[in-house]
């Protein structure tokens, strides 16, 4: 006679695995060792937390027209009080500021718009990559329907550092991957000239590419054929991020497996089609901790542009902090400096984690 | 080679080949692994290759649609010569549906869209049709159930189905498949071979690596058999099984039957 199969029902996992208390064992009490760190941490939050809360906090002074004002002994936020509108739009005209401002709504809402399911997300797409960035320029630089010009000169603090960073990480992203594709490639001219590029931009500082940019170009170039300062450094900075880029995105390319590219090829598929469907979208996911690392470089090497005159966020406060009103005001103003860039990054880091997670299919291998 | 171990290589005349392999070498870099093959391959035939690994067999198969390529004598596939003409070797891939050991699938679409994104692209077919006849496909594989999912979230063996199916949706004339249960389960093989047996029973033509033998016995037309780059004897599977010629041959059969 046949007997039948029943599996043996499923028992709930016992009660000290689960848990407040069973967490706190496992992570922090599993060892001497860990029992040992542990306290130690605890001691040297102990000496670290109180007196930072006290002197940002507690003995802070929030308002005041000089240094001279803050005498709680404490941080000195006045400071960054005061100068808050330059720090983040540099010496753009204060009545124009709602350029900026509107420039930056709107990109909120086109990005907003992404998550609308009835959405075209290809027209989508190119509204925010091909007319989006010609209407923002014309919004800041003015100059068309009776808007007032602003100097490029003018553009500073937050608003500099992040034009600088969003447009390099917005052109250096599809240069990166033309350049990874053409490192791979079977065309001898299109290959040396792409390991060429990556190998000479790798091997120059950021600095000199900048010096490049604003100094060495315009002695090059020919008496009034001259272009924008602002534009020249933008070009600097995509070309240098684009090549750590192309450098991580090969690494992606060479992750994939060889079956899936010899799978679509025997579809029948172009080099392209295969490239854009199966290839890179695959590439691209696997390295993306290392595009937001490149990101998150690129957002704080613009930094850099102080050295060429270009006052961004980091230039402004330093700028600001030799106000003779404003002595010894050196550590707000960095520990401001610091709290933005550290939000900025720690934002694109978590923003990255969530796609990760979202373009996770269930699989590891094929 | 002697006229009557390679008397079924070439068709008798009359018969229209398919697959036309004249004088084809190839070497990787100075190991020359496929030696003077000549074979030709008719409309709706099955065949099967085997031989010990390292054999060529995966090599001579994988010239067909160039994901190998040959650096002597000619290929005709469906009269169209694949040479280095990108014109020629889109037409012959259009018209050669492959399957891999390891499937192949691309994890980042789902099982609908794996299957319908080479009649969309290169078929240019509007993407309602294309779907249709994905679904079409997977029911005949049986697994239409499961065409949200993605390839991660299958069983190998049906994923090595999918793959079928979705080298049936570009309607090719012609199959390839490259040990399509090698990297199978046991409990596996089974549900891919009998996929297979259908789509040979509709006369589809196709040119099969695989090291079921019983496979051979019951679909082949011919059964082919390699040895160090050259085709050692080709011939109908009862005389191929019951009467092998070569030495080789015979070698090889007693090793792989008396088990």
């Amino acid at each position: 006679m046949a007997i039948e199969f029943k599996p043996s029902p499923s028992l709930p996992p016992p009660v000290n695995s689960v848990g407040a208390v069973a967490w706190v064992r496992q992570n922090l009490l599993s060892s001497p060792l860990n029992v040992f760190l542990t306290l130690f941490s605890v001691y040297v939050m102990y000496l670290l937390i109180p007196p930072v809360v006290e002197w940002g906090f507690v003995n802070a002074t929030f308002t005041g027209a000089s240094k001279a004002e803050c005498t709680a002994g404490g941080a000195c936020w006045a400071f960054v009080g005061v100068y808050f509108k330059q720090f983040m739009y540099g010496l753009y005209p204060s009545e124009e500021t709602w350029r900026i401002n509107l420039a930056l709504i709107a990109l909120v809402i086109l990005i907003g718009v992404f998550a609308v399911k009835t959405v075209n997300k290809l027209y989508l797409s190119l509204v925010i990559i091909l007319v989006y960035p010609v209407v923002a320029y014309f919004l800041f630089a003015g100059g068309v329907f009776g808007l007032e010009v602003v100097e490029t000169s003018l553009w500073g603090g937050l608003f500099l550092t992040t034009l600088l960073g969003v447009v390099g990480i917005v052109a250096s992203l599809p240069l990166g991957v033309l350049l990874a594709l053409g490192r791979q490639s079977n065309m001898p001219i299109a290959k040396s000239v792409c390991i060429v590029f990556i190998e000479t931009i790798r091997a120059v500082p950021l600095i000199t590419i900048l010096f490049m940019a604003s100094v060495m170009i315009p002695l090059f170039l020919p008496e009034g054929m001259n272009f924008n300062k602002l534009l020249r450094v933008l070009i600097g900075i995509t070309l240098f991020s684009a090549a750590y880029m192309a450098e991580v995105i090969r690494g992606g390319l060479q992750a994939i497996p060889k079956g899936q590219y010899e799978a679509a090829d025997a579809m029948g598929l172009t080099y392209w089609q295969s490239m854009i469907l199966v290839i890179l979208p695959q590439a691209l996911k696997l390295v993306i901790p290392g595009i937001v690392n490149t990101f998150i470089g690129l957002f704080k090497d613009t930094t850099l542009v102080y050295i060429v005159g270009m006052f961004d966020l980091l230039g402004r406060i330093q700028a600001a902090t030799h106000d003779s009103s404003w002595l010894g005001t050196t550590i707000e103003g960095y520990a401001f400096a610091g709290f933005v860039y550290w939000a900025a990054c720690f934002g694109m880091s978590r923003y990255s984690m969530r796609i990760e997670r979202k373009l996770e299919t269930g699989h590891k291998r094929n | 080679m002697t006229s009557t171990n390679m008397a079924r290589a070439q068709l008798e005349k009359g018969e229209e080949a398919i697959i036309e392999f004249n004088d084809v070498n190839k070497w990787y870099g100075d190991f020359h692994v496929l030696k003077n093959i000549n074979f030709s391959i008719k409309k709706g035939e099955r065949i099967v290759v085997c031989g010990p690994s390292g054999s060529g067999k995966s090599t001579m198969t994988r010239c067909i649609n160039r994901l190998e390529e040959h650096q002597k004598g000619t290929i005709l596939v469906d009269g169209v010569e694949m040479n280095n003409n990108l014109k020629n070797i889109e037409a012959i891939r259009k018209d050669v549906g492959m399957v891999f050991q390891h499937f192949n699938l691309f994890p980042h679409l789902t099982i609908l869209e794996n299957l319908t994104l080479a009649p969309i692209w290169v078929r240019k077919q509007p993407k309602k049709q294309a779907e249709e006849m994905a679904m079409h496909y997977l029911e005949r594989v049986k697994i239409a159930n499961q065409a949200l999912k993605y390839p991660g979230q299958l069983s190998g063996g049906q994923q090595q189905r999918v793959a079928i199916a979705r080298g049936l949706c570009m309607q090719p004339r012609i199959m390839l498949f490259d040990e399509p249960t090698s990297a199978l389960d046991p409990e596996m093989i089974k549900e891919v071979l009998d996929v297979m047996v259908q789509l040979a029973e509709e006369g589809m033509t196709m040119v099969c690596v695989t090291h079921e033998m019983g496979f051979a016995k019951t679909v082949a037309d011919r059964v082919v058999f390699m040895d160090a780059g050259e085709i050692v004897e080709a011939n109908e599977p009862h005389e191929f099984f019951d009467n092998p010629q070569h030495d080789r041959t015979q070698m090889f059969l007693s090793q792989i039957l008396n088990h």
